[in-house]
């Protein structure tokens, strides 16, 4: 549907409404983004010709090992987002394709994950986490969130898609359960895959709590808790630093959303819609 | 294929996912609501059963009604501000306007940012007299405001950084639903001689609901699960007035070690989730699947 607004008029006051909104939204962002970028004389001052300076990353960057949080992250979401489509794949066509007695309840008891996440029941995980002697590891910190009721309901509804058709021509030719899952069903969910990535990457990559509560140390802490240790100890001192060491934090996702922005948002509709 | 081949085929493909909801999901819920009956072990002292005793000092728990009140608070202005506002950029964007691109980035962008950057961000932008909305504030001659320092401001501080950086993520969920729309439903209705109030209101709203139930329980997820940004900015403070629940259960767990008391907490939060879930199941979805 596409609204059309005849009276100019109007079309102009939308339109102001909008650039207005818009202009309020990135305010926050664009103050930052100043102040990282200048000399702390310039830190809330507004002067069109101020010197531009990279001088504060510089500064953040040799005071906290920020290359290492990135890894840790890096390795985190990697590890979350492998071992995601390849459980959630499994569960899917296993509800899909092969159905038993009490499947249906099983994947209604699933889907309860929907609901109570990971990051509710932190204090019971910790302790499993303890037990294992997982504390302090990346692995650790990606266990809770390996089997995703989301992941399993998203390929679920994608599988059953599928047409039978495809599915038992493949058999014909011989091919067993493994060989029809990879060779019909995961090509025909691509899209899924992709949309499903997107959206299990950002979160993965922005997730705070629980990796708090998990990581203690330089080698296992993400970028988000390595940032919020960083910027307790700077606190109110330097906003130049803090703005610079936050900028510095976002900008691979931010830099990568500003290029796929049409994939990131397609991504997100496609995964909340069904 | 027969159905014991069926079942065998599906035990080892549901196996590994199993056996992690189990572990992390199933078995929790199940650990947290036995635990919250037990005492927290302390030294050599091991737990003991006490029964409903920490439900008791629960009821007694000031901070505990604070939060309660907080998170309601909370999700009954953040919920409803931000879908509002959502629906309005939705359809902004919608419109086919002058430089609809960039506007739609506008709004997009917070929803990508971590919530810890935004609370730095925005800890920089309420800076009594460095940030930008205690300048503006100053031309007013009401300059010098600690927003986030002061008790009747915290709440309400958290509350606007929670729709910057919601709203522009449930927008996109309302475009896509605006852009499904048939075109020919509007066109019957401006031949009815339908004003464009009445036929929003009649046509595009009802329409909208069913994405509006999907956010709505998206949104409430959020007001319970999120709380990087109390700990990012006020841990709480001042004087408990930024306290929701989650981020006590946390305090009370891995600041006091209080596991017990921490486990009746979180026992309260699965009672409340598993009441929305129930809500969503029964009574929403039968009031909007009208079609």
């Amino acid at each position: 549907m596409s609204v059309q607004l005849r009276t100019p008029s109007l079309t102009l006051l939308v339109t102001l409404g909008a650039w207005l909104l818009a202009i309020i939204w990135v305010s926050p962002l664009l103050y930052a983004v100043w102040t990282a970028f200048h000399p702390p004389a310039y830190a809330a001052r507004f002067e069109l010709f101020a010197p531009l300076t990279l001088d504060n990353f510089a500064r953040v960057w040799n005071a906290a090992p920020f290359a290492r949080y990135f890894l840790n992250t890096f390795m985190l979401v990697t590890l979350i987002l492998v071992c995601q489509f390849v459980v959630c794949t499994m569960a899917a066509y296993a509800f899909v394709c092969f159905p038993f007695r009490g499947s249906n309840v099983l994947f209604m008891i699933v889907l309860l994950q929907l609901m109570i996440m990971p990051e509710v029941l932190l204090v019971e995980n910790y302790r499993t986490l303890s037990k294992l002697g997982l504390l302090d590891t990346i692995t650790g910190m990606a266990l809770p969130y390996l089997a995703s009721a989301f992941g399993i309901f998203l390929f679920r509804q994608t599988f059953k898609s599928v047409p039978k058709e495809l599915e038992e021509a493949a058999r014909l030719e011989g091919a067993g359960p493994i060989q029809v899952l990879l060779r019909v069903f995961v090509p025909i969910a691509k899209p899924t895959y992709v949309a499903y990535g997107l959206v299990t990457v950002s979160y993965h990559w922005n997730n705070f709590l629980w990796p708090l509560v998990v990581s203690n140390s330089v080698q296992t802490r993400p970028i988000t808790v390595g940032l919020q240790v960083f910027a307790t100890v700077e606190q109110g001192i330097d906003w130049s630093l803090v703005t610079a060491a936050t900028m510095l934090s976002v900008a691979p996702l931010l830099i990568a959303f500003l290029i796929f922005q049409r994939q990131f948002v397609q991504s997100f509709v496609r995964a909340g819609i069904r | 294929m027969t159905a014991s081949r069926n079942a065998l085929y599906g035990a080892l493909l549901l196996l590994p996912a199993a056996v992690l909801l189990w572990v992390f999901t199933y078995q929790p819920i199940l650990a947290t609501l036995g635990n919250s009956l037990y005492s927290t072990p302390r030294g050599r002292r091991a737990s003991v059963f006490v029964g409903l005793d920490h439900y008791q000092t629960m009821i007694a728990d000031p901070v505990f009604w604070k939060a309660l009140t907080n998170n309601a608070i909370y999700a009954l202005t953040t919920i409803p501000l931000s879908m509002a506002l959502a629906l309005a950029m939705a359809l902004f964007v919608n419109a086919k306007l002058r430089g609809q691109g960039l506007v739609r980035m506008a709004y997009f962008t917070p929803t990508v940012l971590p919530m810890v950057a935004v609370a730095n961000i925005w800890m920089f932008f309420y800076a009594p007299d460095y940030g930008l909305v205690d300048q503006v504030l100053g031309l007013f001659g009401g300059g010098g405001n600690n927003l986030l320092g002061s008790k009747e401001t915290a709440l309400g501080a958290l509350i606007v950084i929670t729709i910057w950086k919601e709203a522009g993520f449930f927008m996109i969920f309302y475009l896509a639903a605006l852009q499904q729309i048939s075109p020919t439903l509007i066109e019957a209705a401006e031949l009815e001689g339908a004003s464009r109030r009445q036929i929003f209101r009649r046509v595009t709203l009802p329409l909208l609901m069913p994405t509006t139930l999907f956010i709505s329980i998206n949104a409430v997820i959020g007001a319970v699960r999120l709380v990087d940004h109390v700990i990012a900015m006020t841990k709480g403070g001042p004087d408990n007035a930024t306290v929701l629940l989650l981020f006590y259960v946390y305090q009370v767990g891995f600041a006091f070690w209080d596991t017990g008391y921490a486990a009746a907490l979180t026992a309260v939060l699965l009672v409340m989730l598993a009441l929305i879930a129930l809500f969503q199941f029964g009574y929403a979805d039968k009031r909007v699947h009208y079609r």
